[in-house]
């Protein structure tokens, strides 16, 4: 059972649970994957991790690697921690971060919106120089934290080779420097 | 046989049943005592609102989320036998759901009249703002997505929602404060509230920041109480004491697709309202133009104004004009949460915003204005404070009330009443 230590909060993923196993074994081998649908008339992706496919209902599924760049989609930036895991990290941001790949299918408002928290290159979490560099339309890349055999969690940095917009949207109100 | 069919039955039950009582207890933090002296002292106010006896009432129901005491207990202390109960798990939304399944269990014959709680030490034992021990729990399986990255908290959980609404539509923190606004306005003039303060827009946008674009006066209160209603057939309703008002239609915890992980699909920034809206104005036979009074659930400034706009009283992408041109306010065209809501009077997954619906199409909201000798109020329609004179918050001439009630971005459900 993939259990560890991530900034002072235990992680767990059980065995019985396939899917999330799955998942987080790949994220531990920094190789991201999703499940992708194998009925031919779907063969669409999906995330978070699930029994079955959404958008036809099949449960054959097949785990594929996934190019895991995209674009912040939207964004909560928390000034007031509520685990305390994460109070010392504050303010720190919540991506939501909408995968090039899928995006707009199967209709135009749908895409794979992964989650995670904004980190530097090195996977520690942003401080407020960064904080205020990244917002809607800020383009991303996923990198890893370890926490366990068998599980790491995606996180996302700023994407380095990616062209970016000159100035991202941010909330218009700035609160403690950021 | 077709001769068994009854003709005369309204659509969807369509105004067949109707609410007979409402109570509750103190808005608190710190109310000193259990879930279960809560819940008999707020069923007991609303049966002594009603003036029914332990003995016509034979149904009960609530939601927690764990946190409360079962549907039995409070009934055996009261002295109600229970023909039908079902406590179950929810939180906002919960309560406008089981109105309608509490229509259900009597249109079916399992009961004949429903008492339908919900009772909280939302402060003082499980903190509905996720602080304290709720925290510091192991996170595993699916919560991994989400309460790993200290995305877990319900201001947490929105944050993108209200996030991309303001990128969107260009909507401002200036018009989102405006709901705080109108509801504190509301709240002084309700001697129950728990903040009966009212402040500015400047307050809002100047009190700390706890999850952008959270203000802490855009989050509501955490408070401890409980709240109930009866819900009985129309043709029992006019038995008891007060004016009933009489449901029209529900809808119950109605679902964006794919809830557990709702970003995935449409225009985030819209929320269930945009479904619940096809089901809540077919079954009640009207539509928003007829709806005179709001309850649009207040848990965040946020959640009123994006579910007025998905349920179409305003266009989409328009929902910050409308909170923030006075519409809301007493006096206005169409009036919000008139007792304070979630953000003033206190916080009860939505209970107290129909319990106050129900005051108000009786004509009766326990305001400032003194009563007559008949116990029946007499309004002054003056919805200045108290201190100047005013501290009336009675909507005039109300026929037509709607409850927007939110569990998440994802989920909802709605009740139209009118005056009985």
């Amino acid at each position: 059972m993939p259990q560890g230590d991530y900034l002072g909060m235990t992680l767990t993923v059980l065995d019985l649970d396939q899917e999330n196993l799955a998942y987080f074994q790949h994220c531990a081998d920094h190789d991201f994957h999703l499940q992708r649908c194998v009925d031919p008339e779907c063969d669409l992706l999906r995330y978070p991790p699930g029994t079955a496919c959404p958008w036809c209902s099949s449960r054959e599924m097949v785990w594929v690697p996934v190019d895991a760049r995209g674009t912040v989609h939207s964004y909560g930036e928390v000034h007031h921690a509520i685990q305390p895991a994460f109070r010392e990290r504050a303010p720190y941001m919540i991506l939501l971060v909408e995968l090039d790949t899928q995006a707009g299918e199967p209709t135009e408002h749908e895409a794979l919106r992964v989650a995670g928290n904004l980190v530097d290159a090195d996977g520690n979490f942003a401080g407020p120089e960064l904080v205020k560099q990244v917002g809607i339309g800020s383009r991303m890349r996923m990198v890893f934290a370890d926490v366990a055999d068998g599980l790491s969690l995606p996180q996302w940095t700023l994407d380095e080779d990616a062209e970016q917009p000159e100035a991202p949207w941010r909330y218009p109100q700035e609160v403690n420097g950021v | 046989m077709t001769t068994d069919i009854d003709a005369t039955a309204g659509k969807y039950l369509r105004d067949k049943y109707a609410i007979i009582g409402v109570g509750e207890t103190t808005y608190t933090r710190g109310s000193g005592m259990t879930t279960r002296a809560l819940g008999t002292w707020a069923i007991k106010n609303a049966m002594d609102d009603a003036g029914i006896p332990a003995s016509e009432i034979d149904g009960m129901m609530s939601y927690s989320g764990n946190d409360s005491t079962a549907s039995p207990m409070l009934a055996g202390d009261l002295g109600i036998r229970l023909n039908f109960y079902m406590d179950v798990q929810g939180g906002g939304s919960s309560s406008e759901a089981l109105i309608g399944l509490a229509i259900g269990a009597i249109e079916a014959g399992m009961c004949e009249t429903v008492v339908v709680f919900r009772s909280m030490n939302g402060y003082s034992q499980v903190r509905i703002g996720g602080t304290g021990a709720r925290a510091s729990v192991p996170v595993g399986g699916d919560a991994l997505h989400a309460a790993a990255y200290g995305w877990f908290s319900a201001g947490q959980n929105f944050s993108p929602t209200f996030m991309r609404h303001m990128y969107d539509y260009g909507t401002t923190p200036e018009q989102v404060a405006m709901v705080k606004v109108i509801h504190s306005e509301h709240a002084s003039n309700n001697p129950k509230a728990y903040y009966k303060q009212r402040v500015t827009v400047e307050d809002v946008v100047n009190s700390r920041m706890i999850c952008k674009p959270l203000h802490l006066l855009d989050c509501c209160v955490e408070t401890d109480n409980a709240t109930a209603l009866i819900v009985t057939s129309v043709d029992k309703a006019y038995d008891y004491k007060q004016l009933p008002a009489r449901i029209l239609g529900v809808a119950g915890r109605v679902c964006k697709p794919r809830i557990d992980m709702h970003f995935q699909h449409g225009p985030i920034s819209t929320v269930a309202g945009y479904y619940i809206k096809d089901l809540i104005y077919r079954n009640a036979g009207v539509g928003p133009e007829d709806i005179q009074c709001t309850g649009a659930y207040d848990a965040f400034t946020f959640t009123s104004m994006l579910q007025l706009e998905d349920y179409g009283f305003c266009k989409k992408g328009e929902g910050g004009d409308y909170v923030s041109s006075g519409i809301m306010r007493l006096g206005g065209e169409r009036p919000n949460n008139t007792s304070g809501g979630h953000l003033c009077e206190g916080y009860t997954h939505g209970m107290n915003m129909i319990i106050e619906n129900v005051r108000q199409l009786r004509g009766e909201v326990d305001c400032y204005c003194p009563k007559d000798e008949n116990d029946k109020r007499i309004h002054s329609y003056n919805y200045a404070p108290p201190e100047e004179g005013g501290g009336c918050r009675q909507v005039p001439n109300l026929e037509i009330t709607q409850n927007l009630g939110w569990a998440m971005p994802g989920t909802g459900s709605s009740l139209i009443m009118r005056k009985g």
